[in-house]
């Protein structure tokens, strides 16, 4: 037993370190001194990351990606949370068949969504571009929305939303000042959530983008070539931000219980 | 149960002047997202059925296609495509076993063992949805120079003559699956942990106070207890894996012999154009995958899979 209290921690911190590997690696090699394909290390430099627009290309497809992601992020979080709040709070026909209709799309392979879209698309001759890229991104969003802001809805006291009733709150003013602000925190983490799909996604991006890159198609296309050391510095900067901005929603939320705790 | 909410509320209880405008309001709130859905998913679907059917009329360009009801091109991908099949489904389960080997047990510890440090638990849960932030095309990129036959991996093996000295880890099935394995970690992981987060630790005293060894308590409560992690982190990695066509690609961790069904759809959708060829492969592809969800969630006994 005495070897088990040691091997389960040790097995887990080298799982986490095998997960970080091509992370610091990624990273690493965005301040590679390279000068065609970002293969072998030659030697520290920030010049990747003051020039980050030098690799042709490759700002305007991190451009795309980025209102890609907005657009899509946007749409989804709206129909996602009106739909997570229908199916917790009202009874009406046909709710398994609703259930199922949100299930599936997670259940279904990317490569059958994209080309789905894209025999779609081409069938009804609509040229392909951001606006085809938005429109798929949009639904495979929605259903990872409604998983994450629904459990939220369910957690909500319906008291709070009584009590405003009892004070003669308008239905509005009930939504915009208690029900809104008691989802917030799962609307955010869903919006947050659709936004990497989004800017992550290649497989449905490339059935559907026509001539327009997003970073991951971009990557995707260089990779035959060697892709410049200006992609790591993109993906590096973003996930500099959101890591950031996990840790400290995280370890806040975790440092203010304990203050709480503390004070109680 | 569903009817009440149109009529009257349930008898004993006054209803609700509101109740009427109500169940319209779930309408309301419902329909902009349903026909959504409706719109980009279930006609797509429509799409590929019919394009799966169409074939190609004499003297047609490459890519010129007309309806039509042309069953063989089912049982032509199947014949020209039967071990791309094959090799993604054996890829993907065995990338879901790997994940799971170091998913479950990193969940447990993060779970379990760090329940008493709620600050080192929060961290180790950003660790683990990390990878999420970073490009995967990128992260599999490094993993494929990580493991060159010239990096530095391979290259203790060979000196410690784990490998024999003209063996390749990349391009073979070996570095496919492991990539698999290693891109769907976090999504196996994650489940499992808010499973087994709510796992209750006196549960595994009585069992051990009634002389259960360890492995029969994990046996007969930490897994059924933890099985609903365990069914959505296997799906979570088995269906985006058997349809990946990121990993088998020749500029990432295959060549030309780990051709999976996703590297097929793209090749004959984006550059051979033949669309009835990849529509048919898609549903195949599609119909296969819920056959095996929806026997593997009616063995396991779930229906909660929202």
């Amino acid at each position: 037993m005495k070897l088990g209290k040691y091997l389960l921690p040790l097995y887990g911190i080298l799982a986490l370190i095998y997960l970080m590997v091509p992370i610091v690696y990624t990273i690493a090699f965005s301040f590679n001194d390279s000068n065609r394909t970002n293969i072998i290390w030659n030697g520290f430099t920030f010049d990747n990351w003051l020039n980050v627009c030098d690799a042709q290309g490759v700002c305007e497809a991190f451009g795309n990606s980025i209102v890609i992601a907005v657009a899509s992020t946007l749409v989804a979080t709206v129909l996602g949370t009106a739909i997570s709040i229908a199916l917790v709070r009202y009874k009406f026909k046909g709710r398994a068949a609703t259930t199922l209709l949100l299930f599936l799309p997670m259940a279904t392979p990317e490569v059958v969504l994209g080309a789905g879209l894209a025999a779609q698309f081409l069938n009804a001759g609509v040229p392909k571009g951001m606006v085809t890229v938005i429109l798929a991104h949009i639904m495979f969003s929605i259903s990872f929305v409604v998983v994450t802001v629904r459990a939220r809805v369910a957690g909500i006291d319906p008291r709070l939303e009584e009590a405003g009733r009892d004070l003669y709150a308008k239905p509005s003013q009930v939504w915009w000042k208690i029900t809104f602000p008691l989802l917030m925190p799962g609307i955010v983490s869903a919006a947050l959530l659709a936004f990497a799909l989004s800017f992550d996604d290649f497989i449905i991006t490339n059935f559907n983008r026509g001539p327009v890159n997003t970073l991951p198609s971009f990557i995707y296309t260089a990779a035959a070539r060697g892709i410049p050391a200006e992609a790591n510095v993109l993906a590096s900067a973003v996930f500099i931000l959101a890591i950031l901005a996990v840790v400290i929603t995280q370890v806040g939320g975790e440092i203010n219980r304990r203050r709480l705790k503390a004070s109680a | 149960m569903s009817l009440t909410a149109f009529s009257h509320g349930p008898s004993g209880v006054t209803v609700e002047p509101g109740a009427q405008k109500k169940s319209r309001m779930a309408w309301f709130l419902l329909l902009p997202g349903l026909v959504y859905l409706g719109l980009f998913f279930i006609t797509p679907l429509i799409s590929l059925v019919i394009t799966a059917f169409k074939e190609a009329p004499p003297g047609a360009f490459i890519g010129e296609y007309v309806t039509a009801f042309r069953w063989e091109n089912y049982t032509e991908v199947l014949s020209l495509y039967g071990d791309h099949s094959i090799r993604s489904f054996l890829y993907a389960a065995a990338a879901t076993l790997i994940a799971l080997a170091i998913g479950y047990p990193l969940a447990y510890f993060i779970g379990v063992r760090l329940r008493p440090y709620p600050l080192w638990q929060s961290l180790a849960l950003v660790l683990v949805i990390a990878p999420f932030f970073i490009s995967f095309l990128l992260r599999t990129v490094a993993w494929k120079q990580l493991l060159a036959d010239e990096g530095f991996i391979v290259g203790t093996m060979k000196a410690w003559s784990i490998l024999p000295p003209d063996a390749h880890i990349t391009g073979t099935s070996i570095s496919v699956i492991f990539g698999l394995a290693y891109n769907f970690i976090p999504f196996m992981t994650l489940p499992l942990y808010s499973s087994i987060e709510r796992l209750d630790l006196r549960l595994l005293e009585a069992g051990k106070d009634l002389y259960a060894g360890p492995v029969t308590s994990f046996r007969k409560i930490t897994v059924p207890l933890t099985m609903p992690g365990i069914i959505s982190g296997t799906l979570l990695t088995f269906i985006p894996a058997a349809g990946d066509y990121v990993n088998a690609s020749a500029n990432f961790l295959g060549s030309t012999s780990t051709t999976m069904i996703g590297n097929v759809i793209e090749a004959n959708f984006l550059v051979l154009q033949n669309y009835p060829h990849a529509a048919s492969m898609s549903l195949i592809l599609m119909s296969a995958i819920l056959i095996l969800v929806s026997a593997y969630v009616f063995k396991s006994g779930t229906d909660d899979l929202l």
